[in-house]
């Protein structure tokens, strides 16, 4: 069976209070702003209008902020996949959850307990009804990656994929995000996928 | 308005993080859930903790919420009669 080609079509980074857009500056705040200011102008910058966002924990507010960059305006597909990773899990709100339960446990932060909660969140934001998994990796990891979306997508599954990785801990993170699908001028391959998270992280 | 239905508004908004609402965009007799503020089911979690935490409440029957919740003028009645602090 001949593989039909898939391109990277769209990407994004964010890191070090910047925003990346196909390695185009979007967004770059002063230094010192903390995470949760960088959050809050991000998310008028991009001009993300999503109330829920304020709700959400840190790292599901940086999943929306990229998928917003690289989905909004565009035709997705319901079978549109979603395939993410990171090394921290989502222990930022795991130690927030720890450090309460002396006192009054909030459900709001518990439900953010887990890492693969940002699934569900960027898929109700767009409405995907779809193929999803969320690894824990040590690094970045272009090959798991890439041999995903190409399952994904050759086998008939899902028509594009949403993939990257997306780290946070302490207030350090460290967002790539793809969409894959059979538009696009960068073919998708091991390669391309570590050369641009390289490239977003120089 | 007395103080507590405004000390009710600004613990909803900080703790349901409302970040688009300020007090004066809360009627108290607006719903809080459905058409009013939106608010969903952890909200519903988070004002029980709420209760507890700041009033001294402790809800024994989750239906009660229902009621005690639809609004601020609700809230602040059932306060005011069951508050330990």
């Amino acid at each position: 069976m001949s593989r039909e080609s898939v391109y990277i079509t769209d990407f994004v980074s964010l890191k070090n209070n910047q925003i990346k857009h196909q390695q185009k500056l979007l967004y770059k705040a002063d230094s010192f702003l903390e995470l949760k200011s960088f959050l809050k102008e991000s998310y008028k910058v991009i001009g993300l209008n999503y109330p829920k966002f304020h709700k959400m924990d840190d790292l599901c507010k940086l999943g929306l902020l990229a998928s917003e960059v690289i989905l909004k305006e565009k035709e997705l597909k319901t079978d549109t996949a979603i395939v993410l990773s990171n090394a921290s899990s989502s222990l930022q709100t795991d130690y927030k959850h720890q450090n309460s339960l002396q006192q009054h446990v909030s459900p709001a932060v518990f439900v953010y307990t887990l890492p693969n909660i940002i699934l569900g969140e960027i898929s109700i934001k767009y409405s995907l009804k779809s193929e999803n998994v969320f690894f824990i990796e040590e690094t970045f990891n272009a090959k798991l990656l890439n041999d995903y979306a190409q399952v994904l997508l050759q086998s008939g599954k899902a028509s594009s994929v949403v993939c990257g990785w997306i780290n946070l801990i302490n207030d350090e993170y460290d967002v790539f995000l793809c969409l894959i699908s059979r538009k696009g001028e960068i073919p998708l391959s091991v390669e391309n996928l570590e050369q641009l998270y390289l490239f977003e992280n120089e | 308005m007395n103080d507590l239905h405004t000390e009710l508004k600004l613990s909803i908004i900080e703790q349901l993080n409302l970040e688009e609402f300020s007090v004066e965009d809360i009627d108290n007799n607006d719903p809080l859930f459905g058409d009013g503020l939106g608010l969903d089911s952890i909200d519903a979690l988070e004002l029980i903790v709420l209760l507890e935490k700041d009033y001294g409440i402790k809800l024994t029957d989750p239906d009660q919420g229902k009621e005690i919740f639809s609004s601020i003028n609700q809230m602040a009645s059932f306060i005011e009669a069951h508050r330990t602090k």
